[in-house]
């Protein structure tokens, strides 16, 4: 027997009586009257900042603004100019500089500040942490209450990454002193449309 | 020299009376902000519920989860390995280090990794690993080892972060801003992410429904590394596996509420395949969890989260420090999940608790934390891991309480010698009186009162 086994052999001889598999009930969790308000003041309440949007002009601006301050960006989101589409190959060391990125996010949760956020919304799994500065576009109809919400919309199994994001990095290690910005972006601005 | 006991280790750490304080306070500011995230959701027992079945469900099919799980993952591409101790797990990794001629590794927080020893593994090897979490880096280059879970280097100051930082990484002396020493450890680790060949990380939540696993950070590390090397190793206790996606909604909204008192993690990264031409292994690793689970008093430990809402809540802990704990896992949890793994050497973990019950209350999966240390207690006295002072006291007391006559001579003895010849118990050799003053002699026993009284 090889160790695969023998753990197997173990765990099975040792497991207690199959007990049952509760389904949680969505019904019974926490309602918003406001989802997009709570949104907003969770996400402020972990560091991050939001602005509310009409249309895609001032993403647009503020793009062609960093570009020609000579700022290393990379922008995911079609509708706001140029996509930088062939990025998957770009090593940490080409990223290391990378000054803004925008992507887009597809689901985004009330209770936590947290956004559904695919690998192909990224084009390259390195860009929302190596990243100085992330911009994330949400829908303001993608708003959900809770997890629970967002978990039965979500296919997780869908790409080969995907991540919820809360927020900017950071980091308490120091005497519990909150400090923004660890290893991560150091800023999070979410654009709700 | 053996390792400190617990009591030993613990009144070292007293010493310090205002660092003592400040540790308290400090532990207990994170317990009150864990209340807040707690009381702020009106289903929070029913998620405990929710998240204490689903672990008592999945321990009770865990063999089919855990194959179901390396199934799908296989399926995604991940490269699975099977770990029976803690040996198994780092000569797996130090292989894989071996097959690609790898020199540069980096690592964010894993406490199975901690378990196992890793990093004294691989030092002995002659490889060089660098742990990313600010505060595991901390005590890396200390030399020490994390005494948190959540929090490693709780036990320091900013001060000592300082003067940590002045040596390795030549901050500036007495600068002791943390916004300043964590900018300084961005940097310097940057350039360890950039350049690394391997990342090792934990895993928070295996599913066996999608083969992928899930990893939290607030910094951000582990993707740092996972995103940036061509290999990523991610390694678990058998006991991580969750059976569907959706469950994540249960676990991830207890997890950082129940740890630090945030709604979520910042990162709370999903990861299912590999990108081409990059590798992703997973360690399933044993090292005494099937035994734990086959102990019906002690089984329900393996539902442990690692959330560390146990640690802070405990008046022992708070008030002597996770390195008296002298184990990767410290705190309550710590107590009733080592013994499993050496009984003899983690004997007094069990004995370091009030039994308050405390940690079973703040237990995001309701693990019954206070009743297995008392359930530990009995095993290790069945078993011969108590020590003589104790074994010969609990001893004489059950003689005692079990013998009235004896018992009230006894007293009476007693209260006459606190009285009359109080040198007698006052003294150096008493260990109840080195750190308690005696009680008061009272003229007659509550018995005595008690007859005379009820006749008036």
């Amino acid at each position: 027997m090889n160790a695969r086994e023998r753990i197997l052999q173990a765990v099975g001889a040792n497991k207690p009586s199959s007990r049952p598999l509760p389904v949680p009930d969505k019904e019974l969790v926490i309602r918003y009257e406001d989802p997009l308000s709570t949104f907003r003041a969770t996400l402020d309440s972990i560091g991050g900042a939001s602005v509310i949007i009409d249309d895609l002009e001032l993403l647009k601006k503020e793009i062609q603004t960093h570009r020609a301050k000579g700022s290393f960006v990379i922008n995911r989101i079609a509708a706001v100019g140029q996509v930088d589409a062939d990025i998957a190959g770009l090593t940490a060391e080409a990223l290391e500089s990378l000054d803004v990125a925008y992507i887009e996010g597809k689901i985004a949760v009330a209770e936590n500040g947290a956004i559904w956020i695919p690998e192909s919304s990224l084009g390259n799994r390195l860009v929302p942490f190596i990243c100085t500065q992330l911009v994330v576009l949400i829908d303001r109809k993608d708003i959900v209450p809770t997890l629970h919400h967002a978990y039965a919309l979500v296919d997780t199994a869908a790409e080969g990454f995907g991540m919820f994001l809360a927020g900017p990095s950071k980091t308490a290690d120091i005497e519990q002193s909150l400090v923004i910005g660890a290893h991560g972006a150091k800023g999070l601005m979410v654009y709700i449309l | 020299m053996s390792t400190p006991t617990h009591a030993e280790a613990a009144e070292r750490f007293i010493r310090d009376e205002e660092r003592t304080h400040w540790h308290d306070e400090t532990l207990w500011f994170v317990r009150k902000k864990r209340d807040k995230a707690a009381h702020g959701l009106p289903e929070w027992e029913q998620l405990r519920d929710w998240a204490s079945q689903i672990k008592d469900h999945t321990l009770s099919n865990l063999d089919e989860y855990l194959m179901a799980f390396e199934r799908q993952a296989i399926a995604n591409g991940i490269r699975i390995h099977w770990a029976e101790d803690a040996a198994a797990h780092n000569g797996i990794i130090h292989g894989i280090i071996k097959e690609h001629g790898i020199n540069r590794i980096v690592k964010s927080k894993s406490m199975l990794t901690e378990e196992c020893g890793l990093n004294e593994y691989l030092y002995a090897a002659g490889v060089d690993i660098v742990d990313t979490d600010l505060g595991e880096r901390i005590v890396q280059l200390r030399h020490e080892a994390p005494s948190h879970i959540v929090l490693p280097a709780i036990h320091l100051k900013r001060q000592d972060v300082s003067d940590t930082f002045h040596t390795h990484l030549q901050t500036e002396k007495g600068n002791h801003d943390p916004q300043y020493l964590t900018e300084a450890a961005r940097l310097h680790l940057r350039g360890k992410f950039i350049a690394s060949e391997l990342a090792i990380t934990g895993v928070n939540f295996a599913i066996a429904e999608t083969g992928g696993i899930v990893v939290c950070t607030n910094e951000g590390n582990a993707d740092m590394g996972a995103h940036a090397a061509k290999v990523h190793i991610a390694c678990m206790g058998i006991e991580k596996i969750i059976p569907l996606a959706e469950h994540l909604g249960v676990f991830l909204r207890l997890l950082a509420r129940s740890a630090t008192g945030q709604p979520v993690t910042t990162y709370n990264s999903h990861f299912l395949k590999p990108l081409p031409g990059r590798e992703m292994h997973v360690i399933i690793v044993d090292n005494g969890r099937s035994r734990q689970l086959g102990r019906a008093a002690f089984r329900d430990s393996l539902k442990c989260i690692r959330c560390g809402a146990c640690f802070n809540t405990c008046p022992v802990y708070r008030r002597s420090g996770g390195h008296s704990y002298h184990t990767a896992v410290a705190g309550p949890i710590g107590s009733i999940l080592n013994p499993n793994i050496d009984m003899r050497a983690n004997a007094d973990l069990p004995f370091a608790s009030t039994l308050c019950g405390s940690c079973s209350n703040v237990c995001p999966v309701k693990i019954d934390i206070h009743d297995q240390l008392w359930k530990w207690r009995q095993v290790l006295a069945e078993e011969g891991h108590v020590a003589l002072s104790k074994r010969t006291g609990l001893k004489v007391a059950a003689f005692l309480l079990s013998r009235p006559r004896i018992y009230r001579l006894a007293g009476r003895v007693g209260r006459f010698v606190l009285r009359h010849l109080p040198w007698l118990v006052k003294n150096r050799l008493n260990a109840w009186h080195l750190h308690r003053e005696m009680p008061e002699a009272p003229a007659e026993s509550f018995r005595d009162w008690y007859i005379k009284n009820r006749k008036k």
